[in-house]
């Protein structure tokens, strides 16, 4: 193959890594032929070696890899390096590795929480070459005003692409890459937000499938930190109309906890967001995994640690309707975890400041729970939380204990009310049909 | 209460009719606004009940306006919403106010969730059909352009899908507002945009005129084939399929194949995928003359691709490929330029793609006969037979049979009854039972004596599998075996192996004999039946395990029938009454509903029924409702749990002999 007249290692270029990084001015390369060198050592590691076939040019693998690792010490001690000629060999090396149609899964439906991940057989010199663009873009030499013209559009919409490799190692780098990308080269930022909108858009709304979600949600934890304020529409917009619908997926539990950062982020910087995000929440409620709505709780727990009195009002009924329902959730997990807000202090206040519009809301599934739950350890943490009601509104808990049966068959009663009203409305339909077909007179 | 503050005073307004027409409105204002979901959805869900008892102008004035205004709700409910207003025409009054249905399915049509707004959108082509066309140009048409034009990528995607209904009614000034609009979808920013309008590229070609097919498809189709994102470019090879049937040979050659060409060596192995995937109906679409010269070098390059869900998907679409090439010369371009591919696949490194093409590979013996399947295919078969998955011998077996008719089953047995054998003791027992299955065709063709020879003490040993599913299938294959054979067979080489199970100490192989003689009993008559098979069907009745009590007493009730009334009468009669007081609960049962049937059938025979100790047929009734079915009771149905012992224990696993149901004692 080709790569044997580029690489051979008794060719001309065949130089020791001493020569070329660590002590650059041996006697092997006078350093006024290094810059040149490494252009050479740049273009040599374009060539792309089969990993799949472990047997085939394993001289040429090791000298490429030995090649990167002289690439990577020579950037990282060299000063001067970086001339304007070398940024074009660079970003064409890096390509040339790393962009690659990423191959298919090798279980036909991977499920990233059972499956061990299919590790990139190129290791070897795909992590070299990561190390190599991530210490090329850390060197001080480094100037983003010469490199974006080869880190382009193009550039970062391949690299984003690759985020879904199955190689955690891979995504590691990559999310440092991108980090980097988008603190140095401000002109690609609103681009690398609006594509990586369209990755999550089509992970929630199409395929349900992507590697690298948690990675890049990492990413946009920080960047979501350094937004100005007032926040732009734009970001509002990727709050409701993407992070919050994330909240679907069903392989939710793989970045929950990134996820829920950039919430909590975009809530420390605009506390009036706090009102679409928690109703975003609850329609997106899960209906029938319960390890979700455990998720769901724990986000809620930290969304009210930082909610600020005012929002809390504001929010307060369909937030407590749905934690009554978690309470008496027949998963012992579920309640359990919804009652735990009780020993949060910071909730308690806001619980006790609302007091007389919380325990309605809550009063019926209490009593019920404890009353009935299965688990015993649930009926003890509900008679902690009923005491606690007590203490802080005794008046009004006397008064809902009083009228709980009351309230109860009023309940049944509406219930029965809807179902002959319902019935009603059939005949009437069937009255209609009757006399269109012309059986009963008008 | 209800309605409260429904636009329009829904509730308010009805009350002034002043007769039981109040109620809808109310009922679904206020249902509506149910905290529960269910309820809301249930609402939704009688959304024609509704309209019809409101008549329709209310339906027209009231409801569609309230369900416009407050279409906020869980994507579930907007979901029946958007199905129910698809079929709402008649109920605003007909096809002059079906315009009327536009506003609140234009709401749906830009929501996030993909199904509701999927399903908005093929309402609203349902609707389409029925507008009238000016209605159609003053309603419809604006709607999709705002769609088109909206600012969140939704409304777009949904836009999508609707140029193609509207267009072929349009005026012609109208119609190039429609062409210029798909236009810009399909070089849309966002990819999800892109996406669709490539889905729905080709079935907007269909509806264009050729000229503009031409002139403005082809060059739409060429940039999303070679769009930056794969998952756009694969949709391009969708649409290729459809552009292709509409365009006259030269032009496919100078517009279309070079991108087909170019995708089929696309970077990404999706679009090769799609290609693959695809490959019939491409074929059907560019006709014999650019197969021949273009689609089978690229097939062959699909057959050889690097990744394996390429291959795999050529490899499944080799049979269909063959068979739709002109008869003429068929046979030629198949064993010169198909045929070594298809070598090389079988011993393939992936079992997904040996898989595949085990599935269509006996295929290929009707295409190209007799001779060229003996020497060519035959040693393929073979190969696959002894492959190391399973999933590929599966797949190879069952089509034994289209071989079967071009080589005739001596040829075909001799070759491969060795790998057949081979594979009835395969370790896999879907294997064994895709083996059986076929047993019943061989036999038929192979004759008795070379069947006794070389298969019978193979289907005999099926019956003490340890799979329960293979059990029941033999039990079943010696049925058929006796319909071939005959009676005189049956009672020589199976009866009596069947019977000498009855005494075998493990009690699954003695219920085997019963459920051998369920289905063994009428292909034998009456004779065998009564002197042969009652003796140990009676015997057995006094078995320790109650297993095989209860299913004594099913067996007896199953071969009532067949016996005459002085058996009925002094066998099993008493065998069953005593049966009927067995300290077992299900024994008891099923020895009593045996009982009602055998008694009746004493009735229907006017005999005079002596004892009156039995069991009423009402109480045996009762009794049958009110407990769950046993597991014997409908054979043939999910084999795998079938083996549940008990009908208490139904969720037992199947191989686990300990669970049986016993009552003192083990065997």
């Amino acid at each position: 193959m080709a790569a044997v007249s580029v690489l051979d290692p008794q060719g001309e270029f065949q130089l020791s890594s001493a020569s070329l990084g660590e002590s650059p001015g041996s006697a092997d390369v006078p350093s006024s032929e290094q810059p040149e060198l490494f252009l050479k050592k740049l273009q040599q590691c374009c060539v792309i070696f089969d990993f799949m076939d472990t047997l085939s040019d394993l001289k040429m693998k090791e000298y490429k890899r030995s090649t990167l690792n002289e690439l990577v010490d020579y950037i990282t001690i060299s000063r001067g390096c970086l001339t304007e000629q070398t940024y074009p060999e660079v970003v064409r090396m890096v390509s040339c590795n790393i962009f690659r149609t990423l191959p298919p899964s090798d279980s036909n439906e991977f499920d990233p929480e059972e499956d061990e991940p299919t590790l990139e057989a190129s290791w070897p010199h795909l992590q070299l070459v990561y190390e190599f663009f991530i210490r090329f873009l850390e060197s001080q030499e480094f100037q983003p005003s010469i490199a974006k013209k080869y880190i382009d559009q193009k550039f970062v919409l391949q690299l984003l692409e690759l985020f879904d490799s199955e190689d955690p190692r891979e995504r590691d780098y990559l999310k440092t890459v991108l980090h980097r990308i988008y603190g140095k080269f401000l002109g690609l930022r609103a681009f690398i937000r609006k594509q990586i909108n369209n990755i999550f858009l089509r992970f929630v709304y199409e395929t349900e499938h992507f590697n690298g979600v948690a990675e890049l949600l990492e990413i946009l934890g920080s960047i979501i930190n350094g937004f100005a304020l007032p926040l732009k529409a734009e970001h509002k917009q990727f709050l409701v109309k993407v992070l919050i619908p994330l909240h679907t997926v069903r392989s939710l539990s793989l970045f929950h906890a990134q996820l829920a950062y950039c919430i909590v982020q975009f809530l420390e910087k605009d506390p009036s967001l706090t009102e679409p995000v928690i109703r975003g929440l609850m329609k997106f409620w899960p209906k029938t995994c319960s390890q979700k709505e455990v998720m769901f709780l724990g986000e809620l727990e930290e969304i009210l640690d930082v909610i600020e009195p005012s929002q809390f009002v504001k929010i307060q009924e369909p937030l407590f309707k749905q934690i009554a329902k978690c309470v008496s959730s027949p998963h012992f997990q579920v309640a359990e975890r919804a009652l735990y807000y009780w020993n949060n202090e910071y909730i308690m206040s806001l619980i006790e400041e609302n007091s007389n519009v919380i325990l309605p809301i809550m009063f019926s599934s209490l009593y019920r729970i404890s009353k009935e739950h299965w688990n015993p350890a649930i009926v003890a943490l509900v008679y902690n939380v009923l005491k606690a009601f007590m203490e802080m509104n005794s008046t009004m808990f006397d008064e809902l204990t009083a009228t709980y049966k009351s309230d109860r068959q009023r309940e049944k009663k509406k219930e029965k009310e809807r179902e002959e009203l319902w019935k009603k409305l059939e005949d009437l339909e069937l009255k209609r049909g009757l006399r269109r077909d012309g059986i009963i007179p008008t | 209460m209800a309605g409260a503050a429904g636009p329009g005073t829904g509730a308010g307004a009805a009350g002034g009719d002043g007769d039981d027409s109040l109620y809808p409105i109310a009922v679904l204002i206020d249902e509506l606004r149910n905290e529960d979901v269910q309820l809301r959805l249930n609402s939704i869900k009688k959304l024609s009940t509704i309209a019809l008892a409101l008549g329709v102008e209310r339906t027209r004035t009231e409801l569609l306006p309230f369900l416009t205004d407050t279409i906020y709700d869980e994507d579930e409910v907007l979901l029946a919403l958007a199905e129910q207003l698809g079929n709402f025409t008649g109920l605003v009054g007909g096809p002059d106010f079906a315009h009327c249905l536009l506003p609140p399915l234009e709401s749906l049509a830009t929501v996030e969730e993909t199904v509701v707004r999927d399903k908005a959108v093929e309402s609203l082509r349902q609707i389409s059909q029925e507008h009238t066309s000016v209605a159609l140009e003053a309603h419809f048409v604006p709607l999709v352009k705002r769609l088109a034009s909206g600012d969140w990528f939704t409304s777009r995607t949904s836009a999508c899908g609707l140029f193609s209904v509207c267009y072929p009614r349009a005026s012609n000034a109208i119609k190039a507002e429609i062409r210029q609009h798909f236009r810009s979808l399909c070089s849309d920013d966002t990819p999800m945009v892109r996406r669709a309008a490539a889905a729905k590229l080709g079935e907007f070609a269909k509806v264009l005129e050729l000229d503009s097919v031409k002139s403005e498809i082809v060059p739409l189709f060429t940039n999303l084939a070679s769009d930056e994102q794969d998952s756009v470019r694969l949709l391009a090879v969708e649409a290729c399929v459809s552009i292709a049937q509409l365009l006259s040979q030269e032009d496919l050659e100078a517009l279309v194949m070079p991108i087909l060409r170019q995708a089929a060596e696309d970077k990404s192995w999706r679009v090769r995928y799609m290609v693959a995937d695809k490959f019939s109906e491409l074929q059907k679409a560019v006709g014999p003359k650019i197969t021949q010269d273009d689609l089978i070098p690229a097939f062959q390059n699909l057959l050889k691709d690097c990744e394996a869900e390429v291959r795999a998907a050529a490899a499944h679409k080799v049979k269909e490929l063959c068979e739709n090439l002109p008869i003429e010369g068929r046979e030629t371009i198949i064993m010169d330029q198909i045929l070594p591919f298809i070598k090389e696949l079988v011993s393939d490194t992936n079992q997904h793609v040996k898989s595949a093409l085990a599935s269509v590979i006996m295929g290929l013996s009707t295409i190209l006969g007799k001779e060229n399947t003996i020497e060519h295919l035959l040693p393929l078969f073979l190969a696959q037979l002894k492959d190391e998955c399973p999933e590929v011998r599966l797949n190879i077996i069952s089509n034994l049979d289209c071989v079967n008719e071009v080589i005739g089953i001596r040829q075909l047995s001799q070759s491969l009854l060795p790998a057949i054998v081979e594979l009835a003791e395969d370790a896999k027992w879907r294997v064994r039972l895709a083996i059986i299955e076929y047993m019943p065709l061989l036999a038929g063709q192979l004759g008795v004596e070379f069947f006794d020879e070389k298969l019978n003490s193979l289907c005999m040993a099926w019956l003490v599998d340890h799979v329960y599913a293979i059990r029941e299938a033999a039990t079943n294959n010696l049925m058929k075996l006796v319909q071939k054979f005959g009676i005189e067979w049956a009672q020589n080489t199976i009866v009596p192996k069947v019977l000498v199970m009855a005494n075998d100490p493990n009690y699954l192989h003695r219920m085997t004999t019963l459920f051998c003689i369920n289905v063994l009993s009428e292909a034998c008559g009456q004779e065998i039946t009564t002197k042969q098979m009652l003796p140990i069907v009676l015997k057995m009745a006094g078995d320790q395990v109650a297993n095989v009590r209860f299913n004594v007493a099913k067996s007896l009730q199953k071969i009532g029938p067949i016996l005459d009334t002085d058996a009925l009468q002094e066998e099993v009669k008493p065998v069953l009454q005593k049966l009927g007081q067995d300290e077992d609960m299900d024994v008891k049962y099923f020895a009593q509903e045996a009982m009602s049937v055998v008694v009746q059938r004493l009735r229907k025979l006017d005999l005079p029924v002596k004892d009156c100790d039995e069991p009423s047929a009402p109480g045996a009734d009762k009794n049958h409702f009110l407990r769950p079915r046993g597991p014997g009771e409908d054979a043939g149905k999910g084999p795998a749990y079938q083996l549940c012992v008990n009908p208490r224990e139904t969720l037992a696993h199947p191989e686990i002999v300990g669970l049986v149901h016993f009552s003192q004692s083990r065997d």
